[in-house]
């Protein structure tokens, strides 16, 4: 009689968890209705914070060391645990952004928040997969509940158009990754990470084969975290999603694709850097300027964010081409940053209404320092930080990155960066020139909310005040990305 | 007081003034004049402890005093760190020397959002004091880039009519020269080990990266100076931005540039520096005639001192890269003095904007007649901006040339021909709006400077008469730190051109059969 061990669950606790609250949830929104809409996405942040808890705890208790289990296919370490808490932050902030808005649009269904349950749990496990296998089935659990949210207006022309957009095109993506995945399997005949990387630690020469299967999953993840020239769903999607469906996608599921792309590309592919820097590379220097310039003509603040969102993942890519864990810090520490100012800079977009429309005209911000000065006095905080300009948050977020890029010797990589960073300074600025150097549009419908008024705050408060006492998250992200590359 | 944080003190005490006004509730007359007056307390507070620093700083020392150090990224050695020298004390006393005239100047001339103007007053003067307390590169760069903010604000909300243009036009111009600055520090973070100045000023870069390096911080500097030819951005947004705003562009962002020169550039990257001199004086010189000849023909006030700024500022550029104890110690006092005479300049600008919301030359005439008090204050800061011996201009272009003539009679000629020029320009302005009759019947009813202008411009003729009449009160602190400069890039370049003579005409110094005792004996003997 052989004796069968069951794997160790425990790693994927905080996963397992907000699984079956996902559930728990759903059943309880049969059974409520849509009247209970509110104490359910409640509820949803609630397991979305004991999760967080789940996931901080063993990083505390037994530092950032690496376990690997259930068979190999799900790996946790400090790197993980770290992406995770800053994809747990983002649902959870942007959930409770959402509640007022659908509330308004009449879109307020339980079903929000167990989409965003189940998104988030698949994002979890994308951050955490070390198998192929493991990768795409927690990329398709992720990206299934999200055309679901894209969509979820459905009585919008808009959004079931986003919706379906994002689902073609992401089916294209999922596809495009499936195949480079088994190209990879074909002309390598593993698709575990640690036996991947084992088998390219000393690079040494490679099939052909195998580098258009690294390349094809390499588009995919591209695709997830939409880097030029895979972007182009990009502004439709988030222009016609409702906007508390925009903020989250702006940040939660970036924050995931771009830590499953460090996981891809560093692990199982780190010998390889050689051959795939060049693709990184590329891909930076377009999204940098793809969305820097694309941005300067926008005149949806949507489609503006979306461009925004372009050019940071540009920014965040200058730390995966230094391939290095000064790099992997900077991107680190750039998305913690970028969380806080996209999830602060879309509070301030779902204020945005007037006689109980959702306005998204970026010149119906126009005067906005004499109709609410706080309201203004925050979005230009988080522009002046998006744009880069020091002591706000933002500018340790681009430094960290150009340090790791100048310590990798790939001088041409920062000097676009920065060169682009004037360029999108332009685009930021012009919603600061709208809010206080022109004249007031009309003030927007108050109050707007306590809830937000909370995050909103909150996230302000953070990004004005990083300057003062960066040594946390900076230190976190170090200890975690050295271990990263030390195993 | 002994031991107490004077320079974080100094530069941050501004900020609670910001605080107060944050708070201040009420109907808007109220906090308005609230405002004002915390602003005037807080910056006059922070002038008199900037003559507290001065009245304790050691003239005899060229180095960094009242040092504070504090954890900031320990894991990166990038730490808080704050010290001033010869080089800095001043550039700090004139911050706080204008912050208070700026406050008092836009008194009444402020009508709007005068809360929030205050705030980016004080906040600017934050930014710059701590700019130029800063030893830490990145301390340094992040109150360097910050000042673009309240600057930005000020000229977009309270500027002229082509606000929008010109502030964009003064945020982007300086964003795109000081981000290549950025990634010049971060090399020399890595080449050096630390962001501590203190260390980098005193490690010796390789001489091809020095080159790359100067570049990258001229690009920075050669922008906020400004130098010909990424000057445009000066008269477009002097002409725009307030009364205040211009004081405080043409008082202290202009000399962030010369400060750059010589607190990096020159003792940095002597080599590069010495290669790239040639580019400096012909750019400097091509200001000096070029932006005199432009301001000839002006026809708006502003936009004539604007040019005038760029051509006293190649003055300085020229100067400082003379590399002698004449040209920095001129560029230093020729910085003191334009800081202040510019400043002041725009105030009398300001002056009669306020009373006829004209700038343009033509529509004045004949002001003297009823505003002498006015006609002597404007006649005092235009002749220093000439160059009057008694006056601050003197004292700065004078040694400035001396310095030129003595490293290149060219240089010196086409300065001096500036200096002409610039006398040609000055009184031609000085004609045109004071003296002759009095064409029009609004300039006759002008009314002479009231108490609150007085107030303003007596500190100001008494600074530039000082520092014309006893200039060694203002050299004394400021040689020691220069002689030490040059000292320094002297012994760098002498060490540079040996390490190039062995290597081009040296090619084996050990001669066969030479024993080892001569060998350690020349290897010795190359030791610096």
């Amino acid at each position: 009689m052989t004796h069968v061990a069951l794997p160790d669950f425990m790693a994927a606790l905080p996963e397992i968890f907000l699984a079956a609250s996902s559930l728990a949830l759903l059943i309880l929104g049969v059974f409520q209705g849509d009247k209970a809409a509110r104490e359910i996405a409640w509820l949803a942040v609630a397991a979305l914070i004991v999760a967080f808890a789940l996931v901080a705890s063993p990083l505390h208790a037994h530092g950032p060391a690496r376990q690997v289990s259930l068979y190999g296919l799900f790996v946790v370490d400090g790197f993980g645990a770290f992406s995770k808490m800053l994809v747990l932050i983002g649902s959870a902030l942007t959930l409770i952004l959402a509640m007022r808005y659908n509330e308004r649009e009449g879109i307020a269904r339980p079903e929000y928040a167990v989409l965003v349950l189940l998104a988030t749990a698949g994002m979890m496990m994308m951050i955490s997969s070390n198998d192929l296998i493991s990768l795409y089935v927690s990329l398709e659990l992720q990206s299934l509940a999200l055309y679901v949210v894209a969509a979820f207006h459905r009585d919008d022309l808009r959004s079931t158009e986003a919706g379906l957009k994002y689902f073609v095109l992401g089916a294209l993506a999922s596809g495009m990754l499936l195949y480079g995945a088994s190209m990879v399997y074909g002309f390598a005949g593993t698709t575990s990470f640690d036996m991947l990387a084992h088998n390219f630690a000393d690079g040494g020469t490679v099939s052909i084969g195998l580098v258009i299967g690294i390349v094809l999953i390499a588009v995919g993840l591209a695709f997830k975290v939409s880097a030029v020239p895979f972007h182009m769903w990009t502004p439709d999607v988030y222009e016609g999603a409702p906007t508390p469906v925009t903020a989250f996608f702006s940040v939660a599921p970036k924050i995931a694709a771009m830590a499953l792309f460090i996981r891809v590309m560093v692990g199982p592919f780190g010998g390889l850097l050689s051959e795939w820097r060049q693709v990184i590379w590329f891909i930076s220097v377009a999204s940098m300027l793809l969305g820097a310039f694309a941005a300067i003509n926008q005149t949806n603040i949507k489609r503006l964010m979306a461009y925004s969102s372009i050019g940071n993942v540009g920014y965040a890519l200058i730390g995966l081409a230094a391939g290095s864990a000064a790099g992997v810090r900077g991107i680190l520490v750039y998305l913690a940053i970028y969380l806080f100012m996209n999830v602060g800079a879309f509070a301030v977009i779902l204020c945005m209404r007037r006689d109980g429309k959702p306005l998204e005209g970026i010149s119906d911000l126009a005067g906005l320092s004499r109709t609410q000065p706080g309201l203004a006095l925050a979005l230009a905080i988080f522009m002046f930080s998006l744009a880069g300009i020091p002591p706000l948050a933002g500018f340790f977020g681009k430094l960290y990155v150009f340090i790791a890029a100048i310590d990798a010797q790939l001088y041409g990589l920062a000097v676009i960066g920065v060169l682009a960073s004037v360029v999108g300074a332009f685009y930021y600025l012009r919603i600061v020139k709208l809010m206080y150097f022109d004249e007031p549009a009309g003030a927007f419908d108050r109050p707007i909310g306590r809830e937000i008024q909370a995050v909103l705050v909150v996230s302000a408060l953070l990004i004005l005040f990083f300057f003062a006492w960066p040594g946390p998250l900076v230190d976190g992200a170090d200890a975690v990305a050295a271990a990263l590359f030390t195993g | 007081m002994e031991n107490w944080p004077l320079l974080s003190l100094i530069t941050f005490l501004p900020l609670f003034g910001v605080l107060a006004i944050m708070v201040l509730r009420g109907p808007a007359e109220d906090v308005a004049r609230n405002a004002r007056w915390i602003a005037l307390w807080t910056s006059l507070a922070d002038f008199l402890l900037s003559i507290v620093i001065w009245a304790r700083f050691d003239p005899t020392t060229s180095d960094f005093q009242f040092v504070e150090q504090a954890q900031w990224l320990p894991q990166f050695h990038i730490a808080y760190q704050m010290g001033i020298d010869g080089i800095s004390l001043f550039f700090v006393m004139l911050s706080a020397f204008l912050t208070p005239i700026c406050v008092i100047a836009s008194w009444t001339s402020v009508k709007v959002r005068v809360k929030e103007y205050m705030i980016a007053f004080l906040v600017l003067e934050t930014l710059m004091i701590g700019m130029f307390c800063a030893l830490d590169f990145f301390v340094f760069y992040m109150f360097f880039e910050g000042v673009l903010i309240p600057m930005f604000l000020i000229i977009g909300v309270w500027g002229g009519p082509r606000r929008v243009y010109a502030a964009f036009k003064f945020f982007l111009y300086t964003l795109l020269g000081s981000v290549l600055m950025l990634l010049a520090i971060i090399t020399i973070y890595f080449q050096v080990g630390s962001t501590d100045i203190v260390t980098a000023l005193n490690f010796n870069f390789p001489p091809e990266l020095q080159k790359w390096l100067w570049l990258a911080f001229f690009a920075s500097f050669a922008v906020k100076v400004p130098m010909w030819p990424v000057h445009t951005w000066l008269p477009d947004a002097h002409v725009e931005a307030p009364t205040a705003g211009s004081v405080i562009l043409a008082g202290v962002l202009l000399k962030m540039g010369g400060y750059g020169f010589l607190r990096f550039s020159l003792p940095m990257f002597p080599d590069a520096s010495a290669y790239f001199t040639p580019l400096v004086y012909t750019l400097s010189a091509v200001a000096v005639i070029y932006t005199s000849l432009v301001a000839l023909v002006q026809q708006d006030m502003k936009k004539l001192i604007a040019y005038s700024s760029v051509a006293h500022m190649g003055i300085v550029t020229i100067g400082i890269f003379t590399v002698t104890a004449e040209g920095l110690q001129g560029a230093m006092i020729q910085m003191l003095s334009h800081g202040v005479v510019s400043a002041a300049l725009f105030l009398c600008v300001g002056v009669v904007y306020d009373r006829l919301h004209t700038r343009e030359i033509a529509r004045y005439g004949g002001v003297v007649h009823n505003m002498p008090k006015y006609a002597l204050c404007f006649m005092v800061f235009m002749l220093a901006s000439i160059g009057l011996p008694g006056t601050s201009g003197f004292v700065g272009e004078f040694l400035s040339l001396l310095g030129a003539f003595r490293v290149n009679t060219w240089v010196a000629f086409f300065a001096t021909t500036g200096m002409i020029l610039g006398a040609a320009y000055t009184l031609y302005l000085y004609r045109r709006v004071v003296f002759g009759v009095i064409t029009h019947d609004d300039v006759r009813a002008m009314l002479d400077l009231n108490w609150r202008e007085i107030v303003v411009f007596v500190p100001m003729i008494a600074v530039v008469m000082w520092m014309g009449i006893y200039p060694d009160s203002f050299l004394k602190p400021i040689q020691p730190t220069i002689r030490n400069l040059i000292e320094n890039v002297q012994a760098a370049r002498e060490t540079g051109r040996r390490l190039a003579l062995n290597v081009t005409a040296l090619p084996n110094p050990f001669p066969r059969g030479a024993g080892l005792a001569t060998r350690l004996e020349t290897v010795g003997g190359e030791q610096p």
